[in-house]
């Protein structure tokens, strides 16, 4: 038995629940023949991966669902060896090519030069092309997307790029300008309580008005999270009555003990305990920018008007550190000392230097 | 293995010229005579000279994307050779294929110093000297770079450089030195017009001048970057299923612009005084400003983030929208100015979106207030 996520994944470009108009442009350009590259962008949760299967659907019928998963060797100029997991089916191959690192470059160039050099044999095809899918596209390196740039326009005849990206910010220009884009936004509160109310009806049981507006609130506009989150309540307690409370994940909960914790004295042996808490956090692979965000959201919530600003400039200061360093602890830490510091200047009312005015 | 690309890709290419349907416009309408070449005046001019006395310095292309550098080596290169001279005599490397000191040292290292074959009865100049395209060549590694410096100079006789990039500071100096140097511009708006037109009225593609003026306006002079916006816009205009016209705002949404509501609402809440002036303030009150800032502020900026708008590109509007403000005065611009370039330069390192915006926010609020 799958997860509802999955077991529920609308598979056409008709089941889709919301954005009616972006799920007409789709159904239009997949009948026009004339298909171009295409880049989704959108938060997680957002039903990127979705729509982007249900185009592939509309393209080349329901073949596209029977898939393989290849694992292939590549290797590097080094002779480095490299093991990369490919999702194929007759017509499409998904990659994600950030699983490789710095050598990402490597594999879309290999996959792609591939792709794009063997041609479709079969004149009864649907389409003459083939798509290649790129999972996480913002993560790929300058290289990798330089690598992009003229083979999407030197292959056209025979492959078609998807692109799938958090954010269009950190890809270069060069590939914007080749691909469609297609913004995908998070589904309002009414449209996740009416995709909620579908997965109930068809699991055959109530979804009470409480409930719903409660998941909603808690997923944050994070469609998939919505429907996990509604599952596994259903575990819990199979009448979904009033008085339910949405479990926090475990990791949540351990980042509001930290930032209790970091609120509660401000001293050498508690920044002690809390290193302690945050490399057991780090060694759970919860990705450190996530540990920083939750943590200073809470804080947030708890501090008064005047640090909250200061707080924040703090986390984004140390997040970027974070990025262009490579101990992530060192940061977090330091983000820590800071805030505790700030925390007591405030408490005891000393002034601090605006650190604003640079 | 290693075979089987081979065939395939000779059988590609003479396909990839057949298909007109699916060939991407910026393929299709891509000069084929230098002199096609728009608002260059200055390079075309030089280039002509070369193709008249059939000699050719190296030569460094520089500029901005999408203002021809790779057209009009290739076009140039056409015209020396004509077609059939053309695949023996021009090696086009670019950053797909690898590029390494190694490819440096083998590959173009024995394309160079290979003598070509003397030609008769052409009607081409077919100069005998081949030519190397290295396109972006920004993206080479200073390795590579300097393995090309001797091999430029050794074989210069027979074979000559083109180096393609967007930025000529990352090309080492003793190359640059080697090379004539050409700047491209960004295009000017009349020309980008007239190409846009007469590729709109070839494709039979019913286009507004107002929409014209968007793709311009989005494209920033890049004209690859507008040719492809009106294919996809003509494409999605033709397929749906009441042919319309292609408005502005189309145009705007396939370039990923952030709609302008959007970011007036967003500067409005960073306390930025939008243009309707007071009574627009009274309205939102006590919200945007004052003790709920904080809150106000984060609330904006997870509602833009939820909708799946890039921060980059907002970042750039807002900074069009603050610059260009009536009432603000300097030293607040200057304030802001200050704050969007480390938002910008933490982005660019990989900062986080959401933290990233919310502390631009948050400090412009503070600079504001």
């Amino acid at each position: 038995m799958s997860l509802w996520v999955d077991q529920y994944r609308p598979r056409t470009l008709d089941d889709l629940h919301y954005h009616p108009e972006l799920s007409a442009r789709l159904r239009s350009l997949a009948a026009s023949g004339d298909f171009p590259h295409m880049l989704f962008y959108g938060p997680s949760g957002a039903g990127k991966k979705t729509r982007i299967a249900c185009t592939l659907r509309e393209l080349f019928g329901p073949g596209v669902e029977k898939l393989k998963i290849d694992q292939r060797v590549f290797m590097t100029p080094s002779k480095r060896k490299l093991d990369v997991n490919i999702v194929q089916s007759n017509f499409h191959i998904e990659i994600t090519p950030s699983d490789v690192g710095i050598y990402d470059r490597v594999v879309i160039q290999e996959i792609l030069k591939e792709i794009a050099q063997t041609q479709q044999v079969d004149l009864s095809a649907k389409q003459r092309f083939k798509v290649v899918i790129i999972n996480e596209a913002d993560s790929l390196s300058r290289d990798a997307q330089a690598a992009l740039r003229r083979t999407m326009e030197k292959y056209m005849s025979n492959m078609r790029v998807i692109l799938c990206a958090n954010s269009t910010s950190k890809l270069i220009a060069p590939i914007k300008s080749r691909c469609l884009l297609i913004r995908v936004a998070a589904p309002s509160p009414e449209e996740m309580g009416v995709a909620l109310a579908r997965v109930a009806k068809k699991e055959k049981f109530d979804l009470p008005d409480e409930a719903a507006t409660q998941i909603v609130s808690d997923a944050a506009g994070n469609l998939r999270k919505a429907i996990l989150i509604l599952e596994a309540l259903k575990m819990q307690s199979p009448d979904l009555t009033s008085n339910i409370s949405v479990a926090k994940p475990d990791w949540e909960t351990y980042c509001i003990k930290v930032a209790d914790l970091i609120l509660q004295e401000q001293s050498a042996q508690r920044v002690m305990l809390v290193r302690g808490k945050l490399y057991e956090l780090l060694s759970h692979c919860i990705p450190p920018t996530t540990i920083l965000k939750t943590i200073a959201s809470h804080l947030v919530d708890r501090v008064d008007e005047s640090l909250k600003a200061d707080i924040m400039h703090w986390a984004a200061f140390y997040e970027v550190r974070m990025c262009t360093g490579s101990k992530k602890i060192f940061h977090l830490e330091a983000w820590v000392v800071k805030v505790m510091s700030l925390y007591k200047h405030f408490f005891y009312g000393i002034d601090m230097p605006d650190d604003f005015e640079i | 293995m290693f075979l089987k690309p081979q065939p395939a890709k000779a059988a590609a290419a003479p396909k990839h010229t057949i298909d007109p349907q699916t060939q991407p416009w910026v393929e299709k309408y891509r000069p084929k005579t230098i002199d096609d070449i728009s608002a260059q005046e200055h390079t075309v001019e030089v280039l002509r000279k070369t193709l008249v006395s059939a000699n050719l310095p190296h030569m460094l292309f520089y500029g901005p994307p999408g203002t021809g550098k790779t057209s009009t080596i290739l076009a140039l290169s056409r015209q020396l050779f004509g077609p059939e001279h053309f695949r023996t005599r021009v090696l086009e490397l670019n950053a797909s294929d690898e590029r390494g000191i190694s490819i440096v040292r083998e590959k173009i290292k024995t394309f160079a110093r290979q003598t070509p074959r003397a030609t008769s009865g052409s009607e081409y100049p077919c100069p005998p000297y081949k030519i190397i395209i290295l396109d972006e060549a920004d993206s080479m590694t200073q390795d590579a770079q300097a393995a090309l410096r001797r091999i430029m100079e050794t074989y210069a006789r027979i074979t000559r450089f083109c180096l393609v990039c967007n930025y000529v500071t990352r090309i080492i100096e003793p190359l640059a030195s080697r090379c004539s140097k050409f700047r491209f511009q960004p295009l000017d708006i009349a020309s980008t017009r007239f190409r846009l037109e007469h590729i709109a009225s070839s494709e039979n593609v019913p286009i507004s001048p107002e929409a014209i003026a968007a793709l311009i306006a989005t494209s920033e002079g890049d004209l690859r970057r507008s040719i492809t916006y009106l294919q996809s816009a003509a494409r999605l205009s033709a397929s749906a299923t009441s042919p319309a016209p292609i408005t502005p705002r189309e145009i705007q949404e396939i370039a990923g612009v952030v709609p302008d509501v959007v970011v007036s609402s967003f500067a409005a809440t960073l306390g930025v005084d939008m243009d309707h002036g007071m009574d627009m303030d009274l309205d939102d009150g006590p919200a945007s400003k004052g003790s709920k800032g904080f809150d106000h502020v984060r609330g904006k900026v997870q509602e833009v983030m939820k909708d799946g708008y890039s921060a980059a590109q907002l970042l750039s509007q807002l900074h069009d929208l603050i610059m260009l403000h009536p009432t603000l005065t300097s030293r607040q611009k200057s304030r802001c100015a200050l704050i969007l370039a480390e938002v910008d330069k933490s982005l660019s390192d990989g900062g986080d979106e959401e933290l990233q915006l919310l502390e631009l926010g948050l400090r412009i609020h503070k600079a504001l207030k």
